[in-house]
């Protein structure tokens, strides 16, 4: 049947973490970005909701299973709150979802408790190069077997909280086809870059790490002989950033509906004039299509069928949504869109972030 | 319940059916029919009369058991605090949730436009005006004007609201119903166009026609009330059919009421006037509500059938779709074909939830003008597409795409155009009334 009702279970994690949005992130969401910081309390308040051992079997130290619609439905609340604090709390994410989905028993044993614990976890994944037609299914960074282990070369960017990472999650090709490896941060030829600055999400700290003749063992490819699927991960990663790009767009709009009823021109609130009102109507209508194709693609990762068109549809969707919706959010407010007073200006710069980022976010 | 998003086997099963329809009776009667504008689609007509006649003796089954529990609690309470509108009235709980009609019927809809849009509306039963009796009539009313579509011949029943002067402005209507106490009958005097089928249910058949007349102008919408005319009244005159830019196989009725004398217990719902709230014609708008998805679904057909032939003839010419790829690597033509179909995927899930909070007799106000408005835009653009992407053919009356560019417009247009719709998403979202937004 098609029906649009959360479980119970899923309407209590939703609103538990909108209110630890609404209280934590819409908080301090500015300072972060200014300073280009993310308070380390916010951060562990996040991390003691546990939601990504929620996501982790019981035998490995969890208690739950990961399901891509729950994850969509919570994310979209998170990036409501704050998109670049949002990223900094899914970071761990970024290597223990892979872990789950296709590590062997050994690496899910030796990893995943890492993830079930009261602290932070320090790990993280880097997948995006710097390079401007950039493909996670064609990468430049290149893992080479020999003997019983695999060398890594290459250059990556935009890894998250790399300096304080201990575990890396890095995508390399390997004989043409990408496969992930787990590396510790200590491995020598491990050289943590500069710190990226971007657009938005600054508070995000991101980095460019360089891999040189990096050497694992072979029990450090994810998956071992059988390895990953990278369209399986694409898949995961772009019902994530549509969701979070849908968490976002609704930011953006509720804030542009309430300044609209607000602001008075001309002697009357300007929600009061079609061309403001149909703005704000053709946002809730884009929003609404692109969750709904978010969920579509989720529930058939869950079922486990083919969600791999759904969820690029539902990305590509969304991608360009969440930037017509924040522009959209900017232009309502006219010239105190563009003041650094209101969150608008913000949102749109974060909105620009999703198509870029692909593959880059697993949640 | 949990979020669940898949096709129920009765419903795939009954697609495949329609199908064989589509294709057989009404693809190859696609272009001779929109050449022949309002020949009757003979074959199409012929196949899908069983099943309705069928549908429809469900339906009034249905709509009789409603009216006759609505009767009970009228007498109960004076108001339901719902505008009394039957599609609004909460179903006792072990009725809840067990309706998937409407859905069942988006589904069959949306695949009859993939097969033809003009044809799929020249589908026999009672229509839009069937639809009105079953919502606002007594037990009585349903039994004797609704009957006639499940058996004999084909006929068809129509809904006319619109006037010359009243389009949008439904509240504006001219035409007029005064009681004649002398022959206890209602008086219909005025004009009504664009009356979707008028032509099939008045003088092709012995169907009726639902018209919406005022019994007291200076009641303005409280006036309102909807009339049943049946065929075959003394000075009710089909004026003209329309000539229009698609869906030329159905026909579009201009209806001219001069006199024309119906029964006094032709009127639906209430005939007195009540000056405190026009919940008669709240029920016009109200039908709207279930009426929008169906619409938004036909839409979507017909984008279907434009971006499934665009999509398999770029194929054939070596042009595939990659799902995989990022979008920078894309060719222009892929990432049209990619927005084409991410368009309709958003419309289609729209209009199925607008659907399952119909079946499920909760408020969809809201989301059907939205499944409305987006289904029509979407669909516009990308029949729209099709026709740039396919190159010289794509404009040639060889291929049906420029045909279903022009069907697919109408679906921004009728049921309330893409402006007024997304007027009413901007009112529910915005709390606003129609004086604080106009």
């Amino acid at each position: 049947m098609y029906s649009f009702d959360m479980t119970s279970e899923q309407k209590m994690l939703v609103d538990t973490v909108r209110r630890y949005a609404e209280k934590n992130l819409r908080a301090v969401y500015r300072e972060a970005e200014e300073s280009k910081q993310v308070p380390d309390k916010v951060v562990q308040m996040g991390w003691e909701l546990g939601l990504l051992p929620g996501f982790i079997d019981a035998q490995y130290g969890g208690y739950g299973e990961y399901s891509a619609l729950t994850s969509a439905l919570y994310l979209e609340e998170m990036a409501w709150g704050d998109l670049g604090i949002s990223l900094h709390l899914l970071t761990p994410n970024l290597f223990a979802i892979p872990i789950a989905q296709f590590g062997n028993d050994k690496q899910k044993e030796q990893y995943l408790a890492l993830f079930c614990n009261d602290s932070f976890p320090r790990a993280t994944a880097a997948l995006v190069e710097p390079v401007v037609q950039f493909d996670p299914a064609d990468l430049r960074t290149t893992a080479v077997k020999e003997g019983d282990s695999f060398i890594i070369n290459g250059k990556k960017t935009y890894v998250p909280l790399a300096k304080q990472a201990e575990f890396f999650l890095v995508y390399a090709q390997e004989g043409g086809v990408t496969q992930a490896y787990i590396v510790p941060s200590d491995t020598p030829g491990v050289k943590i870059g500069k710190r990226v600055k971007l657009m938005g999400v600054q508070a995000l700290e991101m980095y460019e790490v360089e891999f040189e003749n990096v050497t694992v063992p072979k029990a450090n490819r994810l998956g071992g002989l059988k390895g990953i699927r990278i369209q399986k991960l694409l898949t995961l990663s772009r019902i994530t950033l549509a969701a979070l790009a849908v968490g976002l767009a609704r930011a953006a709009y509720e804030y542009a509906v309430a300044y609209a009823k607000e602001r008075v021109a001309f002697g009357e609130p300007i929600a009061h004039r079609q061309s403001i009102a149909f703005m704000l109507a053709n946002m809730r209508i884009e929003i609404e299509g692109t969750r709904l194709m978010v969920w579509e693609a989720a529930y058939k990762f869950d079922a486990g069928e083919d969600a791999a068109k759904a969820a690029l549809l539902a990305k590509s969707y969304a991608d360009k949504m969440v930037l017509d919706v924040t522009d959209g959010a900017v232009q309502v407010l006219g010239g105190h869109g563009y003041i650094r007073e209101h969150p608008v200006e913000l949102w749109l710069r974060n909105g620009r972030g999703f198509v870029t980022m692909d593959g880059a976010v697993v949640a | 319940m949990a979020i669940e998003f898949k096709t129920p086997e009765a419903i795939e099963k009954q697609l495949r059916q329609v199908q064989i329809v589509a294709e057989h009776a009404m693809r190859p009667d696609s272009r001779r029919l929109d050449d022949n504008e309002h020949e009757r689609p003979a074959r199409y007509v012929a196949m899908m009369l069983p099943q309705m006649q069928e549908m429809e003796r469900a339906n009034i089954a249905a709509a009789k058991a409603r009216a006759a529990k609505k009767k009970e609690a009228a007498l109960a309470t004076q108001s339901n605090g719902h505008g009394g509108v039957a599609v609004l009235e909460a179903p006792p709980a072990e009725e809840a949730r067990q309706s998937t009609g409407t859905m069942m019927l988006v589904h069959m809809i949306e695949m009859l436009s993939w097969g033809d849009a003009g044809i799929y509306l020249c589908i026999p039963g009672g229509g839009l005006g069937g639809a009105a009796v079953q919502a606002v009539g007594t037990a009585e009313q349903i039994e004797r004007f609704l009957t006639r579509y499940t058996e004999g011949p084909a006929k068809w029943g129509a809904m006319a609201m619109t006037e010359p002067q009243a389009g949008s402005d439904t509240g504006n209507i001219q035409t007029t119903a005064t009681f004649d106490p002398a022959t206890n009958e209602w008086v219909i005097n005025g004009q009504k166009i664009f009356c979707t089928s008028g032509k099939l249910a008045l003088e092709e058949s012995d169907g009726m026609v639902v018209v919406w007349a005022t019994v007291d102008k200076k009641a303005g919408r409280a006036g309102m009330k909807p009339f049943v005319v049946e065929a075959g009244t003394p000075g009710v005159i089909i004026a003209k059919v329309e000539e229009k830019l698609g869906i030329r196989a159905s026909d579009t009725a201009a209806i001219i009421f001069d006199n024309a004398r119906i029964p006094a217990d032709n009127v639906l719902g209430d005939a007195e006037v009540k000056t405190s709230g026009g919940k008669g014609f709240k029920g016009a708008m109200k039908t709207f509500d279930s009426t929008r998805p169906i619409v938004a679904a036909s839409a979507i057909g017909i984008g279907r059938a434009a971006f499934e032939f665009t999509r398999d003839t770029l194929a054939k010419e070596g042009v595939k779709m990659e799902y995989g790829k990022p979008r920078w690597k894309l060719s222009a033509v892929q990432a049209d074909l990619l927005e084409m179909e991410a368009q309709l995927r958003a419309a289609w899930l729209l209009t199925l939830k607008a659907t399952a909070l119909l079946d499920a007799r909760e408020e969809n106000k809201l989301e059907s003008s939205m499944a409305k408005a987006k289904a029509g835009r979407a669909v516009t653009m990308i029949t729209q597409k099709a026709v740039e992407l396919l190159g010289p053919l794509g404009y040639s009356t060889e291929l049906l795409v420029e045909k279903w560019m022009r069907d697919a417009k109408i679906n921004d247009i009728y049921e309330g155009t893409g402006q007024i719709n997304t007027l009413i998403v901007a009112r529910e979202i915005l709390g606003y009334t129609r004086n604080e937004l106009k």
